[in-house]
């Protein structure tokens, strides 16, 4: 047939008119996309990695304790407000549903243990993260977009151990503390609400909390928090530090795009990894 | 030339995906001089300094540095090569959360174990080199064009390098501007004796300050030479980008360039016969050094920019042409007059400046003048007349020689 003879010709023609080939093309995307997932992993492990080693540098605490400021002390107010919020909930919530089985004595552990354990880490994960996580990657890619960070190349200064070390470091010290903050007025919204508003004797939930709580609920809740700090600050960092690779865009579009990416991407592990953490923590 | 280059491309080749920028590019770069790569926009310039600081890295071929192959050099070796290299971004790359004093003292702070005094003394020193004492504490954005040009330049100086690469430095500002910031180079080069580099396509403004132009054209370089050597060289590059730029600066200044000058006054001179003369008139601004120091490179630009425009639509009118030789220096030509009929017309053109000129140039200078200080300054113009078949750059040293001033502008100075 002349068609097919034409389309031999053509470099492309025996690929594209290969038989079966309609068979085999959903395998060829997900592979396509696996080797892609593993590709990104492997960069934002070394990623990683060189960041933290680059932390012992001489000149790096000022950085660290301006980014602690930053992520960690200007995110407390938003903190206090959720936290305070999420606790009122809890105790209104556990409140109507312990009463029904005549066990609102344990109001303190359920809303200190759900907060502590499980609610505190994540939640402050993600609400620093919409925080300042998303303002990490807009700054970092704005900087690498006008060739801020090719300066920092040419005036010799590494641009991890000068952007990218302090982030990750000044998270993973604010994260655990922004949590105890947050499990702290947390209890305090259960107390209000189970207590001032509901009734419940103080010294019965106060009672509860303590005879329930072990300090390794408290330890394990900040090993979350600290995985949660290492995943968000290289996920940030990361999405802005390599903005300017996007495939999908250039420019201030991709600086968008990297953001809301790293939000979502943030968001996902933060609760993809606390099942993990979770469970090898029980075992 | 002899001496072992100070940066030498051997078949340097570089590919983005499947696009080639780089084929083959072979270049040497000597120390001490001004050294301009002229191209069209896209053609790759930015691309080929990037492989100077090491941004990038060559698909094929070796880039020497001092004779030595930088790929084979080790790390320390390698380090202590960049430490010499500074590099002036075309979007100057001013960390625009940092004011103009911690941008220009961040490389200091970041690299040295220099005491904060010692730092604020020669960050400060920078500072007032680079006219930009008001705008110590200002951020990048509340600066205007140029003065974030200066920032740039002083923080690219700021640790006293040996090489400078300046990426496009004049982008974006208009024309008076554009030579400033040339004659800033000029002049810190100068100064400071640094090795600059610079991407550029400001012809013919860059000739005034470059000692050797390399032309990007089709992915590689196709000459590599003086300024003078650039105009007689023979090649599509020439019609392509030469005369496409110099008929933009035509339009901007009024003047012409040196090599459609040359064009235009051979053209009148075939027309014209033996023992039919013509007349060259020379224009020199004296003490332009004094000028630039005492108001500034901004006034001292717009002082050249205005001479140059009213030059023209003095002798434009009548059918002369002009064009600017040396930074301070313009030549025009009339072609239909002797000696005594351009000596009636320079006697108007004197008159006119004298009574207008003047003040319209003062005006102009007052405008962007960096200081208070008072500069004075003279005109000086000469005549002389030549034959067809005379050389026409002796009739311009005649000319040169029978120089006298015709006016005097007495404290151009901010009011």
């Amino acid at each position: 047939m002349a068609v097919t003879e034409n389309n031999q010709d053509h470099p492309d023609a025996e690929e594209k008119y290969q038989p079966g080939r309609f068979l085999t093309r959903p395998f060829a995307f997900i592979g396509k996309a696996v080797i892609g997932w593993i590709n990104v992993l492997g960069t934002a492990t070394v990623f990683l990695f060189t960041a933290l080693w680059k932390t012992f540098r001489p000149k790096q605490f000022p950085k660290v304790i301006a980014q602690i400021y930053y992520i960690g002390a200007s995110s407390t107010t938003i903190i206090l407000l959720v936290s305070l919020f999420t606790g009122m909930v809890l105790g209104l919530q556990s409140y109507h549903a312990l009463i029904k089985f005549g066990a609102v004595g344990g109001l303190g552990a359920l809303v200190s243990l759900s907060l502590i354990r499980e609610l505190g880490p994540v939640l402050t994960a993600i609400m620093i993260t919409a925080r300042a996580g998303s303002a990490i990657t807009a700054e970092i890619g704005i900087q690498r977009i006008s060739e801020q960070v090719d300066a920092l190349h040419t005036m010799r200064i590494d641009p991890f151990r000068y952007l990218i070390s302090p982030r990750i470091i000044a998270a993973i010290i604010s994260f655990p503390l922004l949590t105890a903050v947050f499990d702290f007025v947390g209890i305090i919204g259960g107390y209000i609400s189970g207590v001032a508003l509901l009734g419940l004797n103080a010294g019965v939930y106060s009672h509860s909390i303590q005879s329930n709580v072990d300090m390794k609920d408290l330890t394990d809740g900040f090993i979350k928090a600290i995985v949660f700090a290492v995943i968000v600050a290289t996920v940030c960092c990361y999405q802005g530090y390599f903005v300017h690779m996007r495939k999908d865009s250039h420019g201030a579009k991709a600086v968008g795009l990297a953001t809301t990416s790293a939000v979502v991407t943030s968001c996902v592990l933060i609760l993809v990894s606390d099942y993990v953490v979770t469970s090898l923590l029980l075992i | 030339m002899n001496a072992i280059p100070l940066i030498e491309f051997k078949n340097i080749t570089k590919r983005f995906g499947s696009q080639t920028v780089l084929q083959n590019v072979n270049l040497q770069i000597y120390e001490g001089q001004v050294t301009t790569i002229i191209g069209l926009s896209g053609s790759g310039k930015s691309v080929l300094l990037k492989h100077i600081i090491g941004l990038l890295k060559p698909d094929e071929g070796t880039i020497l540095f001092r004779g030595k192959p930088m790929a084979e050099m080790k790390k320390s070796e390698m380090a202590a090569s960049l430490a010499q290299i500074s590099y002036m971004f075309q979007g100057n790359a001013l960390f625009d959360s940092l004011n103009i004093y911690d941008n220009i003292a961040l490389p200091l702070m970041e690299t040295t174990n220099l005491k904060r005094a010692e730092i604020t003394r020669r960050v400060m020193a920078r500072i007032e080199q680079t006219e930009l004492t008001e705008a110590t504490y200002k951020f990048p954005s509340e600066l205007s064009g140029g003065m974030q040009k200066r920032a740039a330049l002083a923080r690219a100086l700021i640790t006293d390098p040996r090489i400078v690469l300046f990426d496009e430095p004049t982008t974006g500002q208009d024309p008076v501007r554009k030579n400033a910031i040339l004659s800033m180079i000029a002049q810190y080069q100068r100064k400071f004796n640094f090795t600059a580099i610079m991407v550029s396509h400001e012809i013919p403004d860059v000739y005034f300050i470059s000692n050797r132009i390399l032309a990007l054209y089709d992915k590689t370089i196709v000459f590599q030479g003086t300024p003078e050597e650039l105009g007689n060289f023979d090649h599509p590059f020439n019609d392509e980008v030469i005369h496409s730029l110099e008929g933009l600066q035509k339009e901007l200044t009024g003047l012409y360039s040196q090599r459609k000058f040359k064009i235009l006054n051979h053209g009148q001179l075939k027309r014209g016969e033996t023992g039919e003369d013509y007349c060259i008139v020379v224009f020199t601004l004296s003490a332009l050094d004094a000028v630039i120091s005492g108001l500034g490179h901004d006034a001292a630009q717009e002082i050249i920019h205005a001479m140059g425009l009213y030059i023209d639509k003095h002798f434009g009118a009548i059918g002369g042409f002009s064009t600017r030789r040396k930074s301070n220096e313009f030549v025009t030509v009339l072609p239909f007059s002797n000696i005594v009929e351009a000596d009636s017309i320079m006697n108007d053109f004197v008159r006119d400046f004298q009574e207008q000129g003047i003040s319209d140039i003062r005006k102009e200078s007052q405008k962007l003048a960096s200081s208070d200080k008072c500069v004075d300054f003279a005109i000086r113009a000469g005549i002389a007349e030549g034959q067809p078949t005379d050389e026409m750059d002796s009739i311009i040293d005649l000319a040169k020689s029978q120089q006298k001033e015709i006016g005097r502008l007495q404290c151009a100075a901010k009011e």
